[in-house]
């Protein structure tokens, strides 16, 4: 539905209902922390962040005189390349996927003694992983200074002058 | 949203109840899931919540601007300030043993307590800037105009 609409309002409001359905997959699939994530950012702060740069733009989207169709056929082909990359990946949860096998069980088994605490996640994160959680923090910071800079910065300096 | 009184009165509640979920997050992501990233998420959301039904001009007046666009700062200096004082007690950078030698487990907790802290505060006032930036050059619409 939300390709033939032509109100970009609704399109938000679906995306965000749309990040919410996936928060919800998340916790199916025992990623409560991920759920977190993508119901706070995705359908609550990237919702907001769109409205707002809706309220500055236009509300209806333009009529397009380019056709369709094969901007349709290159998405659905991608869409069944991913599909059928799907197959050869071990199912959901399988105790010998190698992701289970080499680093994951060594982690599982070392977390608790080294720090005693009983989420790996956050061992691994905060501990293990340090210097890349310090790099991802620091990435978070200069996106928001990307930010500050192209659009509070100019409003400033237009208030000055 | 002037006239928005059912709004503003659950928002009112919601807010508190949020901030609280979000420290929970935040100082039990050693226990439970979550962490860092997960709390500030959800603490900015408290306060773009508050900013969306309650007017920009007010909740700018709980979160100045410029605290919001600096305090995002501080969280990184917490988190490397955490590896450059483990430098400076003679262990390698963010090795959390050097905050309590005697009792490793202790100095890695503490340690990973204090880095998502760190992390938390950069995303939560990282959040509540870009909102800022955002909501800060639209203009105010009424609620026709939606």
């Amino acid at each position: 539905m939300a390709l033939t609409l032509k109100h970009l309002f609704a399109v938000i409001m679906l995306s965000g209902a749309f990040s919410l359905v996936s928060a919800m997959l998340f916790v199916v699939m025992d990623a409560v922390d991920v759920a977190f994530t993508e119901a706070a950012v995705g359908a609550g702060v990237s919702t907001v962040l769109m409205l707002a740069t809706m309220a500055l733009t236009v509300r209806v989207q333009k009529e397009t005189k380019r056709p369709i169709l094969f901007p349709l056929v290159v998405v659905c082909l991608v869409g069944v390349l991913l599909i059928y990359g799907t197959l050869d990946m071990p199912n959901f949860g399988a105790f010998d996927s190698p992701a289970q096998l080499h680093l994951g069980s060594t982690y599982l088994s070392i977390t608790y003694k080294d720090m005693g605490i009983p989420n790996v996640v956050t061992g691994i994160l905060a501990s293990y992983r340090g210097y890349d959680t310090l790099g991802e923090t620091v990435v978070v910071l200069t996106a928001g200074l990307g930010v500050i800079l192209l659009l509070s910065g100019l409003k400033g300096r237009k208030d000055k002058e | 949203m002037k006239h928005h009184l059912i709004l503003k009165v659950i928002t009112k509640f919601m807010v508190g109840v949020i901030v609280l979920f979000g420290l929970y997050v935040q100082f039990h992501g050693d226990y439970s899931p979550g962490g860092g990233f997960q709390a500030g998420v959800i603490i900015a959301a408290a306060f773009i919540l508050y900013g969306i039904v309650m007017g920009l001009e007010n909740v700018q007046k709980v979160m100045p601007i410029w605290f919001a666009q600096k305090a995002a700062a501080v969280g990184v200096l917490v988190y490397a300030l955490t590896g450059v004082f483990s430098i400076i007690v003679g262990f390698e950078f963010l090795n959390y043993h050097a905050i309590s030698p005697e009792h490793p487990k202790h100095g890695q907790h503490y340690g990973i307590i204090l880095v998502e802290l760190g992390v938390g505060i950069t995303v939560t006032f990282v959040m509540i800037a870009i909102y800022y930036g955002f909501a800060g050059r639209t203009p105010r619409l009424d609620d026709k105009e939606w």
